[in-house]
């Protein structure tokens, strides 16, 4: 027997998601299309957006890089190891979800201001972190630290120990083990949790904006030009900054999304 | 059978020597993994709550009891309990829709629904200026009929919506998949209507998936800061949010008012992860439910 309701759910579905998100954003491309081509292009590569773009991605990746490295061992150590206190760590990791983004932006440069905990430690050393490039990696490493450790964590569970048996008796080591046979298994969820920390680190603005200190050419983010341009109502020029990182979120999504089918087959075969 | 195996190995500690690393090595790790988490996550908030608490406990109240930053908490709560049963009602149409039935185009619309979380909420908010700001494509409209959306409370609203967007959908949908359509289908053999069969078989099924995408938007409704910053105007007592009344306080240098607003919503945090891992559990044993007997007769 067919179940009633599918033309209001999905006729509800379809309003709604046209409403307050499909029309919103299709403005976005409907503003720059006004533009000409000379004026868009303009826009795009001048020299203080095209520092804001290098400085959004580089710190990105960097920031991302980082996520992957630690998120692994995280997830491992909470998966496959058993210590005092797990599952309270376990909980806090959804920390950055949880947190607002303006309240972590605070603390994070009251913690690595000159005259902060971390930061006063740091100052002797010639490290600078709040208002530098560095603490702009360091807000991104805080926001996109939940995606690498909660995508491994069901693949690192799923694991099969029978592989890893079967390896051991054969005669491998622990660490052929490790870069033979759990690392491979591990690898399409992995690039997938560093994409996705990625996507969160570009687009990210709350967290950063307190630790950047805004300095034009120098750590100023994307997002932050286009406030920026908005407040001085250069409508036009914030279009054309937010139609190419929109281009750049939708490539990372369907990315993103082409990596989870990836691993969704290699751990169904 | 290996994954019955599995969950029997898993978790009680007694895993073979030589499948795992070396004493000094798994302590090296535990060790790393949790200073970094340390570092980056346990003492930034420990911090919000020191910093707020720096000039006594009186300071922290008068801070929080100012006009502005009961104003402000009022309207967070306001765009809260607008945005997130408006997008639970959206999550459970779209879940119905999407869970039970079988349609061209299901992938791009699950696609389409997840993207406010590709968006960044600078963007999420601009587009709401574009569209209804005074050079918006329906400003002078609305300038006309003496309408104002943003920089006012509706611009807020909509912002918070579209940021928080798909969380109850994309929880309900697997919960809902993973279901399966069959209870319902019996109940309609047996006469329920289609609401009764709703309320009656579908809402018990899915109610630990709905709660969690509910406490995840409504973290995400009272915390958004980007989206919101930008349609606001940051009109003090009257479109200000909670996170903007820290950001104001932070930007005139008064950081304990500023902290000690920010542990109000650390608080929530707080109290987000807490419901968080306790309806987590709540959600797990269904699903090992299935695996349970078999594990059991191998022992």
């Amino acid at each position: 027997m067919r179940l009633p309701g599918f033309r209001i759910t999905m006729g509800f579905t379809i309003l709604y998601l046209c409403l307050i998100v499909l029309i919103p954003l299709m403005t976005l491309p409907a503003r720059t299309a006004t533009m000409t081509w000379d004026a868009f292009w303009g826009a795009i590569t001048d020299p203080q957006v095209v520092a804001s773009y290098k400085l959004s991605i580089g710190a990105s990746l960097i920031a991302a890089a980082i996520n992957a490295v630690f998120g692994l061992i995280v997830a491992w150590v909470l998966v496959r190891y058993s210590f005092p206190g797990r599952r309270i760590v376990d909980s806090l990791v959804d920390l950055p979800f949880a947190l607002p983004t303006a309240v972590a932006g605070i603390t994070l440069t009251a913690i690595y201001a000159p005259n902060g905990w971390v930061g006063q430690l740091l100052e002797p050393y010639g490290i600078k972190v709040a208002f530098t490039r560095l603490g702009v990696t360091l807000a991104m490493i805080f926001i996109g630290l939940p995606f690498v450790v909660r995508t491994l964590q069901p693949v690192i569970e799923d694991l099969d120990v029978e592989v890893e048996e079967a390896a051991t008796s054969l005669g491998a080591s622990r660490v052929k083990v490790v870069t033979r046979v759990i690392l491979p298994y591990l690898y399409p969820a992995w690039l997938t949790g560093f994409a996705l920390a990625f996507a969160r680190a570009v687009g990210e603005y709350g967290s950063v904006v307190f630790i950047s200190g805004n300095l034009p050419m120098k750590t100023q983010i994307s997002p932050l030009l286009i406030i920026t341009k908005l407040e001085q109502f250069d409508y036009a020029g914030a279009t054309a900054i937010a139609l190419v990182m929109l281009l750049l979120s939708f490539t990372l999504l369907l990315t993103i999304n082409a990596l989870q089918s990836w691993a969704t087959r290699r751990l169904a075969g | 059978m290996t994954g019955t195996v599995h969950s029997h190995v898993r978790g009680n500690g007694h895993r073979q020597r030589r499948l795992t690393e070396p004493r000094w090595l798994r302590w090296t790790l535990i060790a790393v993994a949790i200073g970094f988490l340390a570092l980056f996550l346990f003492l930034p908030l420990v911090t919000v709550f020191v910093e707020a608490l720096a000039s006594g406990f009186s300071a922290y109240v008068d801070a929080i009891r100012q006009p502005d930053a009961l104003a402000a908490l009022r309207l967070t709560l306001l765009a809260a309990a607008i945005a997130v049963p408006a997008n639970l009602v959206f999550g459970v149409c779209a879940g119905w829709a999407i869970a039970k039935f079988d349609f061209p185009g299901k992938n791009l619309l699950v696609t389409l629904i997840d993207l406010p979380f590709a968006v960044s909420p600078v963007i999420s908010g601009m587009v709401f200026v574009l569209l209804f700001g005074r050079q918006g494509f329906l400003g002078p409209w609305m300038a006309d009929h003496d309408m104002k959306i943003v920089f006012a409370v509706p611009g807020i609203v909509l912002a918070t919506i579209f940021v928080s967007f798909p969380f109850v959908a994309r929880e309900i949908i697997p919960v809902m998949e993973a279901a399966g359509s069959q209870e319902e289908e019996a109940a309609r053999v047996l006469g329920a209507g289609g609401l009764q069969t709703f309320f009656r078989v579908t809402l018990p099924n899915i109610k630990w998936g709905l709660l969690y995408g509910v406490i995840l938007c409504n973290a995400r409704a009272m915390g958004e800061f980007g989206a919101v910053s930008v349609v606001s105007g940051k009109i003090r007592g009257l479109t200000n949010t909670l996170p903007l009344h820290v950001e104001i306080l932070y930007n005139e240098y008064m950081y304990q008012a500023a902290f000690a607003v920010a542990s109000l919503l650390a608080f929530l945090a707080l109290i987000t992860l807490v419901v968080k891992t306790v309806v987590e559990r709540r959600l797990a044993p269904e699903a090992a439910e299935a695996a349970a007997p078999a594990a059991a007769s191998i022992q």
